[in-house]
């Protein structure tokens, strides 16, 4: 039943061709959020749009932020800077896993001489307040996906339940691909003019972000970042939610929850920088929970989020 | 008689539910059934990663009728009365039948329940189990309010009987059930009808799913071993590790690989622990050299190229987790080797272990204090001890250790052989968290166990100064397991110590830093008057008469500690308790035991419970424990309306029975042997002696009235009943003995 598909090139053609997949299997190709996040996960498109009844399908490319795994661009897999595929269905469509292993076979798997296995993964963010079911997928014993029923968003119980499905693409391309080096990975066509490596692109910023992740970042300017976050969060949400202008009902979810977003990542920043104790740790999760959980309050006062006035 | 076949086909169910979820749809199916009033053969039950299956063999097709009476109201009782009644009973004048009770007449409706077949049980019962099923955690998915352990897709429940099966119609939040069923997700694609067991189970190994969990291992185990044996290698047994991959396929293939040159170096554990931990791979080793040089993995399909690009996956992500292995232990010995294991401690300081109770390293600290004042219990050199409870726990910042918990202790020893370090030192690295679990080795070399106490006391002391004990169920420090290790290192190593000394030093170093006025000076002085005197009442009550004034810490302390020390002691007891009750010995020949002084060595607590239990266990024995309760209740009794105490003493010029005469004799046998027996601490000497008395005693109480007459008389035989007394009270207190 295995089309005969063409092995993909490059690190781009990859993406491309989940893309492609996904939007023929009817989602809204989105763009990145043009916010610094962790994880896929803290796109509105994803976060926010998991929550209340209206149907939703989106698929986009997340750059993704993790300052403690910064390497200096020299470890073969660690990056503090990298790109994950998220793809979120709600309601989670019954044929939802062979959709995904379809868009394995769309970048060039071939199930008949691979191993394709779904090994038990709950996937939690407590930043977030979020949990949900569902697995790592390995393809020989690598682990390609992560494959999550959302159960529960912002201190919501999702109703209709999402699925959501996220591909580490630097580790899924370099299996794809059989490269041992993220660096080494062609990001373009190696045959184009001008062939670019992932190292090309990425080996200075990966060095540039290390060094000030760990070492340069100012923590008291941080910190001060971290509370600002949160006040303009609480502030944004504390307003009426008629608008004093227009006369319309105008709840900022969004707005706020771009606050949060913020507020996360300083944190995770703070956390490279170590100043954060083990005990001070949980109380900063705590403070970014509070307020996903206020947006997530707000969101499903909206429109979108399926507020039927 | 029908034979029920049930599938409940979902994505992908975790291995470690799937045994206990093939057993609760069998038990709860089934329990189901028989309440409903049908009986079965026999029943079994399946399990793979993606279907729960049961079969109920020989299946009664009915329910038998069953004929109900309820009992209503008399047959002059008001109309209306009589109404409500056919209305609850749900029956018609006409099914009334009167019977006479008890000088009154009174009506009873006579309700038949008809049989109902078996089909409707079972769907009722299925729906049932599906909707109340006991998964550890379930969800609920697109958008229904149904709970599985994820998505449930299909359901097959279907009745088999010779001349054919049908569906037993069933529709839970929409999945109908059905006969059809799918083989493996990609060597066999498509779905296919089933008539019953049997065409199920060969229906699906004709489609590359083998149905059972054992059979699966089975064949896992065998193609493993064979496959080892031929390159003169053998697996590595895990059980668990078995069942998990099991679990983790329908059509087991089992695949072994080579482990890159660049890893043979590391410690055969770290690759075992990386190879299992993360990729579920089996170890396989050289019998010759011990080395792990190969691993198994289990793949979930046949291939064209027979597993040549699984296994080439599997060893190239094996290679990159074996670098990190490989990058951690090399810095690890770097470390190890130039700066020592200290230097991980020192680190420590920056990790809490509790917020109460301070860093590792002041944990530490404390551990090493203790572990050098019990070394000589031990017979551990003490400065030994100190330094092997110093770096015991060095390896908690190692790099290894950080990334596979369970390592630690055992890289502990590596770094500390690494770091030239004696070999008792490392050895107790690696033992000293020892023993786990009731049946988990206990460390015998004297450093090791002198760590090993340490640690452990140091653990309990320290919750019980915060207040933090076990309750109910709840142990989150895993308490009674460090108490039993306490235990156990102490009884299987045959050690007598005082317990109350160490619990009392350690309290007195935990709770000298949570109490504010407590200073240096005091906590430093408690512990050389404890170290002296042996408890900490002694060492309090000395200082305070040493000093003039300024005991405000020390009071703090008296406040504080011996409450605490007192409770500890107990919980100890309650754990002894248990863990003789396990061995046979009886709980109130324990109560009896602890009642004796020195019941803080374990040791000569254990040696008297034995002793006495070994003596009751003989009918002597049992008879001399009534002998003596019959002597101690005539005494007391005598004692307290008398307002006296009768331990005078009595005199054999006075004894006029022969039976008299010879329980004076005996009783001075005994004594000469029990005293040397005491002192020996040889209880069963002494309680053999004691059970020799049994024969003079029954025969004094036979022949002899105790309150006599006379009075000179009484009071000589209450005297005598009290020699009785203080006779067999010298082991343990037998008034605690039941029965």
């Amino acid at each position: 039943m295995d089309q005969t598909i063409t092995k993909p090139r490059s690190f781009q053609e990859i993406i491309l061709r989940l893309q492609s997949y996904w939007a023929s299997k009817g989602c809204a190709v989105m763009q990145p959020y043009d916010m610094e996040v962790g994880a896929g996960t803290f796109h509105p498109a994803t976060t926010l749009r998991s929550l209340g009844s209206k149907p939703w399908a989106a698929a986009y490319v997340q750059p993704s932020r993790r300052p403690t795994d910064g390497r200096y661009g020299e470890n073969p897999n660690r990056l503090q800077h990298y790109y994950q595929y998220q793809v979120l269905i709600k309601p989670s469509p019954p044929d939802l896993q062979e959709l995904y292993l379809g868009s394995l076979r769309a970048i060039g798997i071939d199930m008949a001489l691979h191993d394709i296995r779904f090994v038990e993964d709950d996937w939690e963010s407590p930043t977030l307040g979020a949990w949900g079911l569902g697995w790592e997928v390995w393809c020989d014993g690598m682990e390609v996906s992560q494959f999550t029923y959302f159960q529960q968003v912002g201190g919501h119980d999702c109703h209709p339940v999402s699925g959501e499905l996220t591909y580490g693409l630097e580790r899924l391309a370099m299996y794809v691909l059989g490269v041992d080096h993220v660096m080494d990975m062609p990001y373009n066509d190696p045959d184009a003019p001008i062939a670019l490596s992932y190292g090309d692109v990425f080996r200075q910023t990966e060095q540039e972000y290390s060094r000030w992740n760990f070492d340069v970042a100012d923590t008291d300017v941080l910190l001060r970042h971290f509370e600002e976050a949160e006040a303009e969060c609480a502030r944004i949400l504390d307003q009426d939610a008629d608008d004093p202008k227009t006369g319309k009902r105008i709840i900022m979810a969004h707005p706020a929850y771009d606050q949060c977003i913020k507020a996360s990542h300083i944190f995770n920043l703070l956390d490279a920088r170590g100043v954060i104790s083990v005990t001070e740790r949980q109380s900063y999760i705590g403070r970014v929970r509070a307020l996903a959980k206020r947006c997530a309050d707000a969101f499903v006062m909206t429109d979108a989020g399926g507020y039927a006035a | 008689m029908p034979d029920l076949l049930i599938e409940l086909f979902s994505e992908e169910i975790p291995a470690r539910m799937q045994a206990k979820a093939a057993d609760d749809l069998k038990s709860r199916v089934t329990n189901g059934l028989v309440e409903a009033g049908l009986t079965y053969a026999g029943a079994a039950a399946y399990a793979t990663p993606r279907r729960l299956a049961l079969r109920v063999d020989g299946l009664t097709e009915r329910s038998p009728d069953v004929t109900e009476e309820r009992k209503g109201p008399r047959t002059d009782a008001p109309e209306q009365a009589i109404e409500g009644f056919l209305r609850g009973a749900g029956v018609t004048r006409d099914q009334l039948i009167e019977r006479d009770e008890k000088k009154v007449r009174v009506f009873y409706a006579v309700i038949e329940k008809p049989g109902r077949p078996a089909a409707e049980i079972v769907a009722e019962v299925l729906e049932d189990t599906i909707r109340n099923f006991p998964w550890p955690k379930s969800m609920r998915w697109g958008a229904g309010s149904l709970r599985w352990v994820r998505p449930l897709h299909r359901i097959i429940c279907l009745l088999t009987r010779e001349d054919g099966s049908e569906v037993v119609p069933l529709d839970v939040d929409g999945i109908v059930s059905g006969r059809i069923t799918e083989g493996h997700r990609f060597m066999a694609p498509g779905a296919f009808d089933v008539t019953g067991f049997d065409d199920y189970e060969a229906k699906l190994k004709r489609a590359h799913v083998v149905l059972d969990a054992a059979e699966r291992a089975e064949a896992i185990w065998q193609d493993a071993t064979n496959q080892a044996f031929a390159s003169g290698l053998e697996v590595v047994e895990d059980k668990g590790l078995l069942a998990e991959v099991a679990g983790l396929v329908e059509w087991p293939v089992v695949l072994m690989g080579q482990i890159g040159e660049d890893f043979l170096g590391l410690p055969p554990e770290v690759l075992q622990t990386s190879m299992k931990e993360h990729q579920k791979f089996f170890s396989v080793k050289n019998p010759k050299t011990g080395r792990i040089e190969r691993f198994i993995t289990v793949a979930n399909r046949e291939t064209a190229d027979h597993g040549a690009t699984i296994l080439a996956g599997n060893q190239k992500v094996l290679s990159a987790r074996l670098s990190d292995a490989k990058f951690f232990w090399e810095n690890d010995l770097r470390v190890a080797k130039n700066k020592g294991l200290t230097a991980w401690t020192d680190s420590l300081s920056n990790v809490t272990f509790h917020n109460k109770l301070g860093s590792q390293r002041d944990r530490i600290e404390r551990i090493a204090a203790l572990a050098r004042e019990l070394a000589p219990m031990v017979g551990a050199d003490a400065d030994l001890a100190a330094q092997a409870a110093r770096v015991a726990k060095a390896d908690l910042a190692s790099e290894m250790v950080y990334e596979f918990p369970e390592l630690q202790g055992l890289m502990g020893r590596y770094y500390s052989d690494a770091a030239g370090l004696p070999p008792e030192v490392g050895a107790a690295c690696q033992e000293h968290y020892s023993p786990l679990g009731p049946s988990d080795d206990v460390p015998s070399t004297p450093v090791s166990v002198a760590v090993a106490l340490a640690d452990k006391i140091d653990t309990l002391t320290g919750f019980w100064a915060i207040d933090e004990k076990p309750t109910g169920s709840k142990d989150p420090f895993a308490l009674r397991r460090a108490a039993l290790g306490v235990i156990r290192l102490v009884l299987e190593n045959g050690l007598s110590l005082p317990l109350d000394q160490f619990i009392d030093l350690q309290l007195v170093r935990h709770k000298g830093h949570l109490i504010d006025e407590v200073s240096e000076t005091d906590v430093d002085d408690l512990i050389r008057e404890i170290a002296a005197h042996g408890v900490f009442g002694a060492a309090y009550r000395t200082l305070k008469a040493q000093r003039d004034g300024a005991t405000d810490g020390l009071d703090a302390m008296n406040g504080a500690v011996p409450d605490k020390s007192v409770d500890l002691l107990s919980f100890f007891h309650d754990r002894l308790k248990v863990y003789l009750r396990d061995q046979g010995v009886r709980h109130d020949v324990i109560d009896a035991c602890i009642s004796m002084p020195g019941n803080d060595d374990l040791a000569l607590l254990v040696k008297r419970a034995k002793a006495l239990q070994t003596v009751l266990d003989t009918e002597d024995g049992e008879n001399l424990v009534q002998g003596f309760k019959r002597a101690n209740n005539i005494l007391t009794q005598a004692e307290e309306k008398d307002g006296v105490e009768y331990s005078f003493g009595a005199d054999p010029k006075f004894a006029e029975d022969p039976a008299e005469k010879a329980l004076f004799d005996a009783l001075a046998q005994a004594e000469a042997k029990i005293a040397p027996a005491m002192t020996e601490q040889d209880f069963s000497a002494a309680m053999a002696a004691m059970a020799d008395l049994r024969g003079p005693v029954d025969a004094f109480f036979e022949a002899v009235q105790v309150n006599a007459d006379s009075e000179v008389l009484r009071r000589n035989r209450l005297n005598l009943l009290s020699t009785i007394r203080s006779t067999c009270l010298q082991v343990a207190d037998l008034t605690r003995i039941e029965g």
